[in-house]
């Protein structure tokens, strides 16, 4: 499945967020959206989500324009992980992971058995299952954002869009849920993930996209957009990259002078 | 989804049986049965009049107000989020009341017969609106409360002019004793006017539950989960619209049901918005036929008002809910 955005431009309270950004999204493929605060990353992933009309350009899901699908048919193919992932009351988390089949459900229908198969699965691939009675506001943050993730799988989305859903967790849950969205993608899914974790970004994604004041400022495998000189032009830092034959690592040394950084 | 039914069937029962004690209660001594059977044969007995044109409308009149106030107030915190929003606090009930008082006032209620719970629609309808501009979003708790004040003084305000220039004592007392929310002295015809909308939101707000289950995720997974927001948001609204405006036509203001009643049902149904909307419905019935059947018991000659009770227990619980959230109102 293939999703395509051309020429998204994107105002927003008279802001100019988004420039005519180009952006493809091939099947199997983890894409990293990285660049600093406030460059128009999460509005980037909320437009290819289809939750932000873009003020121009062109949407595409499978060479289809996305106004072509029902928002029902797109709930199927499309998951989002919202930013802070909130969940604004004490819920169960059996039943909170169940809210994912939502799109599946006819009007007045209830969970079918198959609807459950593919909750157990959810929380089994989540490794939440253990969790399944507890209340979510008295889980960990990792623990939280696992069910979340759960939750989105249950949909069955064969494309996840995820904002920062690693920000706030420790190493252990921020390896556990990179692992979870690079093993969608290797089951033949596809995602875009924002950070903000540069050495996560390059250790798990199959490819980065740099993003600046809404516009894409390089694009490709991560050794190739973790260049000193581009890290220094976009996020005004001194950095030092090291490179192996399958890992590149960044080291943010300091930030630049203004000087510096023209 | 067994256990909503276990729970939902509970309260329908319990609701049923207090339309039946309420039915028994009223200053005049009558034998319900045969009451009941003078009127279905049609019988203009005093004892069918007093159970047909009295007892049963009053009885009906609280189980539906109550039931409406209920739903709204879940309805509301569910599209909200917030566990404080109630249609008395974010100002809902008052302005339903502003816009019955309108139509009394300018005389539109003697010009068509549904003039006044259609004012009172629009008023409720119109008070959403400004709520959800105000603080719909992602609003605080203190934001929420800060526009219920606002809503409020200004429907209040209103109020107090038109109570000013009331073009005479008796219509002044009149206005200020509807006010104060009571079901007394409602005709069959004043219920059968109302239902019709109450019912029509009722569905319209039942119908929004997995909406407002998806959104308490937030309103981008929401939309993510196949949810048209401004359509769902759109409808439930109108819901509350016409229900409050409907009940707050004939019964006036009664207070805190919509906030007390689904805090305390929150629980039973795990916290679910979908499933807390029907138990809010049965538990508001509930809560209004016990203080009508306290009112009725506790002073039979000079009656005190039913919209009194409620805040009389709905004001200390609000206490208790400021005093047990205080540390996150921010």
């Amino acid at each position: 499945m293939t999703l395509q955005a051309r020429n998204i431009t994107l105002q927003l309270a008279g802001n100019p967020i988004l420039h005519g950004v180009d952006f493809t999204l091939k099947k199997g493929e983890l894409v990293g959206l990285i660049g600093p605060n406030g460059a128009g990353k999460t509005s980037l992933l909320r437009v290819l989500a289809n939750l932000q009309k873009p003020d121009s350009g062109d949407l595409s899901l499978n060479g289809k324009n996305i106004r072509q699908y029902s928002i029902k048919a797109l709930a199927k193919k499309i998951g989002y992980l919202a930013q802070g992932a909130p969940a604004h009351w004490p819920l169960k988390v059996q039943r909170l992971v169940e809210l994912g089949r939502l799109p599946y459900l006819s009007p007045w229908g209830t969970l079918s058995s198959r609807d459950r198969d593919v909750v157990a699965t959810a929380m089994k691939q989540a490794e939440v299952t253990h969790l399944s009675e507890r209340i979510i506001s008295t889980l960990s943050g990792g623990e939280r954002l696992r069910v979340l993730i759960a939750r989105m799988l249950a949909t069955e989305p064969n494309i996840i869009l995820a904002d920062e859903p690693i920000a706030a967790l420790d190493p252990y849950h921020q390896l556990h849920t990179m692992e979870l969205l690079r093993e969608h993608c290797d089951r033949g899914g596809s995602g875009i993930v924002v950070m903000h974790d540069l050495n996560m970004a390059a250790r798990f994604c199959h490819r980065l996209v740099l993003i600046q004041q809404g516009n894409i400022i390089s694009e490709g495998p991560p050794c190739n957009v973790l260049k000193t000189d581009l890290l220094a032009k976009v996020y005004g830092i001194k950095a030092d990259t090291l490179v192996n034959e399958n890992d590149i690592l960044v080291i943010p040394r300091r930030r630049l002078n203004h000087t510096e950084q023209l | 989804m067994n256990s909503s039914i276990a729970l939902n069937s509970l309260l329908l029962v319990i609701t049923l049986a207090l339309v039946v004690v309420a039915l028994h209660i009223g200053p005049a001594d009558i034998d319900l049965t045969v009451a009941i059977a003078d009127s279905w044969q049609g019988n203009n007995s005093l004892q069918a009049m007093i159970f047909s044109e009295i007892r049963l409308p009053r009885s009906l009149l609280a189980a539906t107000v109550g039931a409406t106030l209920g739903m709204a107030g879940a309805a509301l915190q569910g599209l909200l989020r917030n566990p404080l929003a109630g249609p008395g606090l974010v100002g809902v009930s008052t302005c339903a009341a502003l816009g019955a008082i309108i139509a009394l006032y300018f005389g539109f209620s003697a010009i068509a017969w549904f003039a006044v719970p259609i004012f009172g629609m629009i008023g409720a309808g119109i008070s959403v609106l400004l709520i959800f501009a105000l603080a719909g979003h992602n609003s605080s708790i203190m934001t929420l409360i800060l526009a219920g004040v606002a809503v409020n003084a200004v429907a209040s305000s209103l109020i107090s002019l038109a109570l000013n220039f009331a073009p005479n004592p008796y219509a002044m007392s009149e206005m200020v004793y509807w006010l104060l929310g009571s079901i007394a002295n409602r005709s069959f015809a004043d219920f059968s006017l109302a239902i019709p909308f109450m019912i029509s939101g009722w569905l319209l707000i039942l119908n929004s539950g997995r909406f407002l289950n998806a959104l308490s995720l937030g309103e981008d997974t929401a939309q993510s989960l196949g949810f048209n927001l401004k359509l769902h948001r759109s409808l439930l609204i109108i819901g509350v619209a016409l229900s409050v405006g409907a009940a707050v036509s004939v019964s006036g203001n009664i207070g805190f049901v919509g906030l007390l009643i689904p805090h305390l049902l929150r629980p039973l149904v795990g916290h679910e918005p979908g499933r807390l909307l029907a138990a809010s419905g049965f538990g508001g019935a509930i809560l209004v036929l016990l203080a009508d059947i306290t009112v009725q018991l506790v002073s039979p000659t000079q009656e005190l008002k039913l919209g009194v009770i409620t805040a009389l227990v709905g004001g200390p619980f609000f206490l208790y809910l400021i005093i047990k959230t205080r540390n996150t109102l921010q």
